[in-house]
């Protein structure tokens, strides 16, 4: 029996295991919704499309499944691109689905066409418009396998409406067979082992490791590995929670507002093992002087990411998890390799310790509010069982610093866009997928201005998401930059109107609480974080504090400023 | 340095502005591109001229492997060779040049495509080197249009650069 084009797609989606999608409807859409309300997948219809991008987004980020959002053409298409392009950069798998002006009417500036597969070519891992309804059900099975498989990333699928009426036979394919695509997982051996030869006569090994490593689910591997061969490890931003962050080899983030240990390990270090990180610059500094000392080794399932900004002695194309496992294996079959590496490896961990001890991160406490202490308060009560977004600036870094992550998939953060507005759709995402977890959105007072309608989401919805808003009054990352390096000239990032969040949660029927003291921190945030409905906390904090350590833009990562 | 770049893609649409906005994207130079389908309909091969240093002839060759279109990427610099351009060039043809406008085609092995009273039309085939003296050697009669294809180049000998059919696995695994 032939099947409506609307109809092929929602049960695609059931073959592919979706269990929500994040939409907003529109003409174009409409024949799809009318089926899709009917199904059992949940519909979590969201305030703004680029809202249903960054919520797909959290909902992927903490769960690992592939994340979906569906809208319409042209604005409801466009809207997306922010949400696309922070998921390309930090390569989570997402299928998004926009519906198109029908087929006769591309090209003709119709009403509310866009050439959104032209729009979101370069942040898109692939893009697919269905030119042909007999595809559309292969087009759905490639899209879910290329945004999952090899390094994850964003699939865009353009419908045209009337390829979403028309009707068509529907066979849902079993396998996927695209010659052209064809992910390397497993590492080569020989340069495995060339890997280990290296590692066992390094003095001075660091490992450095990123997101690959929760894409690739290589937290336990990482650790073992670790601690196998008592390896200290920096994690870039996007890598936090991918080792445990009180675990006693962990050194911290590494560069711009990294810890002193984890630069000066880096700067220090005779071997760099880059495992699922891609040596960012907001990770390395100044690119020539970064591990001016060391070899470097780099696993990335991505071969393009390898001597791409650092050029690499040992590289290794494979899956993290993939290539850790090996190691491990010849790790633990040791035949003596490592009898001089072990007896030299107490001097190395004595070395990052003193570093450690000797500039931990610190604030200092003057009796006004600090962001940092509020951070620290988050972690104590939650006992770091919470799921963590930030917005981009001052609240992520302070986030990124004084919350120790103890899982991968628990912190969830816009690493390579750098997107504002972010965090709260990505909470709510994260919340519509973990529904009894305590998910938390670390925000700043301009940030959460970015995607605040998400408030109706949330509230419609029943998530409840908490939003800790470091209120500052300021842009303050924009604002500590103009601090020291334009001479204290605060062009544009005083936001002198911010509204009063109470208020605008309760209009939302929302909760909403000030702080306002130290005193009030734990008071107030054990019941929001037990009353069970989506909550804006407004915390007046010290608008003068910055983030430190910081390097300055281009400089070696040896030069901190500290505080 | 100058590299050839043999780029096997799937013949389908949009495919030619994925590789073009790549190299826009990432501020790459395409100096020329030529495509067109191969002997297998499926697939078409596009040869491209491009140049940097190692480093970025690395990524070039990285990224476009990475588009999930592209089948198969091969850099001539690796290879034997053998690599050739096709012209077409209007030339100024008065009385005085015409004979040695058709004494030079000749030489050149051209042809005289199109013929005016004012102008002659020429066609020439061969390697960069090739060109280039002809053209420098026609230049002092008067061109007035020129254009060119850009090479394509093919491997010497037996070596065939092809498709190599593997199967990617289906649906569950990855990291999903």
């Amino acid at each position: 029996m032939k099947k409506t084009g609307a109809q092929i797609f929602v049960e695609s989606l059931k073959m592919e295991g979706v269990d929500t999608i994040f939409c907003y409807p529109g003409g174009a859409t409409l024949n799809i919704t009318d089926v899709l309300t009917d199904s059992d997948i949940h519909q979590v219809v969201v305030r703004h499309e680029q809202g249903a991008v960054h919520a797909s987004d959290g909902y992927a980020r903490a769960s690992g499944r592939v994340g979906v959002s569906l809208v319409t053409s042209g604005p409801g298409a466009t809207n997306t691109v922010t949400g696309i392009a922070t998921a390309y950069m930090d390569s989570i798998p997402l299928v998004i689905f926009t519906c198109q002006v029908n087929t006769m009417l591309i090209g003709n500036d119709a009403f509310q066409e866009a050439d959104i597969v032209g729009i979101t070519r370069p942040c898109t891992k692939h893009s697919y418009l269905v030119r042909d309804g007999n595809d559309l059900a292969k087009i759905i099975k490639e899209a879910f396998y290329i945004a999952r498989s090899g390094r994850p990333g964003p699939v865009l699928v353009d419908i045209p409406k009337d390829v979403t009426s028309n009707l068509y036979e529907f066979k849902y394919p079993e396998k996927v067979n695209i010659r052209s695509y064809q992910p390397t997982y497993v590492g080569h051996i020989g340069q495995i082992k060339r890997a280990m030869k290296e590692i066992a006569s390094s003095r001075k090994p660091v490992l450095y490791t990123g997101g690959g490593i929760i894409a690739s689910g290589a937290s336990a591997e990482l650790v073992k590995l670790a601690e196998a061969l008592s390896i200290p490890v920096v994690n870039t931003l996007m890598g936090l929670g991918g080792f445990p962050g009180n675990h006693r080899l962990f050194l911290g983030m590494l560069g711009m507002h990294g810890t002193y240990a984890a630069n000066m390990a880096i700067t220090s270090s005779d071997l760099i093992i880059a495992i699922g990180a891609r040596f960012d610059d907001r990770a390395t500094g100044k690119v020539d002087e970064f591990a001016p000392h060391a070899k470097i080794i780099h696993v990335d399932i991505d071969p393009t990411s390898i001597s791409k900004n650092i050029k690499v002695d040992i590289p290794i194309v494979g899956d993290s998890k993939n290539v850790l496992q090996k190691m491990i294996h010849l790790a633990e079959q040791d035949g003596g390799d490592f009898k001089d590496y072990r007896a030299s490896i107490g001097e190395w961990l004595k070395e990052t310790e003193q570093w450690r001890k000797d500039y931990p991160l610190t604030y200092v406490r003057n009796g006004t509010l600090k962001p940092q202490y509020v951070i620290e308060r988050i972690y104590e009560l939650t006992k770091g069982k919470a799921i963590i977004t930030t917005e981009v600036g001052q609240n992520q870094m302070w986030t990124a610093q004084f919350f120790k992550f103890l899982k991968p998939r628990t912190f969830l953060s816009s690493g390579g866009l750098g997107t504002m507005g972010f965090g709260f759709p990505a909470a709510i995402g994260a919340q519509v997928a973990y529904p009894k977890s305590l998910v938390i959105d670390i925000a700043g007072d301009g940030s959460i201005q970015m995607n605040i309608q998400e408030l109706g989401t949330a509230v419609q919805f029943k998530l409840p998401v908490k939003v800790v808003i470091l209120n500052n009054g300021h842009l303050g990352m924009v604002r500590q930059w103009q601090e020291l390096f334009y001479e204290k000239r605060y062009t544009w990032t005083c936001l002198e109107c911010t509204p009063d969040f109470v208020k605008l949660a309760d209009a939302y029927g929302a909760a909403g609480y000030v702080i306002e003291r130290e005193d009030d921190v734990d008071v107030v945030l054990k019941e929001a974080f037990h009353n069970g409905m989506p909550t804006l906390i407004d915390v007046k904090v010290n608008p003068e504090e910055s983030v430190y350590p910081m390097v300055p833009a281009g400089a070696p990562l040896r030069e901190m400023l500290l505080v | 340095m100058r590299h050839i770049i043999s780029v096997l893609v799937e013949n389908e649409f949009g495919v030619l502005s994925r590789v073009a906005g790549l190299f826009s994207g990432r501020g790459f130079n395409i100096e020329s591109l030529c495509v067109a389908e191969s002997q297998d309909p499926t697939v078409s091969t596009m040869t491209i001229v491009t140049s940097g240093n190692d480093a970025i002839i690395e990524q070039v060759l990285k990224q476009l492997n990475k588009l999930i279109n592209v089948i198969k990427v091969v850099d001539f610099k690796d290879l034997d060779y053998v690599s050739r351009e096709m012209i077409l060039v209007k030339v100024k043809a008065e009385e005085r040049t015409r004979e040695e406008i058709l004494r030079m085609v000749e030489i050149f092995r051209g042809k005289i495509i199109d013929v005016s009273a004012k102008t002659y039309t020429l066609l020439i085939t061969g390697d960069e080197e090739k060109l280039k003296a002809f053209l420098t050697l026609i230049k002092p009669l008067g061109i007035k249009e020129l254009v060119r294809t850009g090479p394509i180049a093919i491997a010497r000998g037996d070596k065939v650069i092809k498709v190599k059919e593997k199967h990617s696995e289906g649906g569950g695994e990855g990291n999903g």
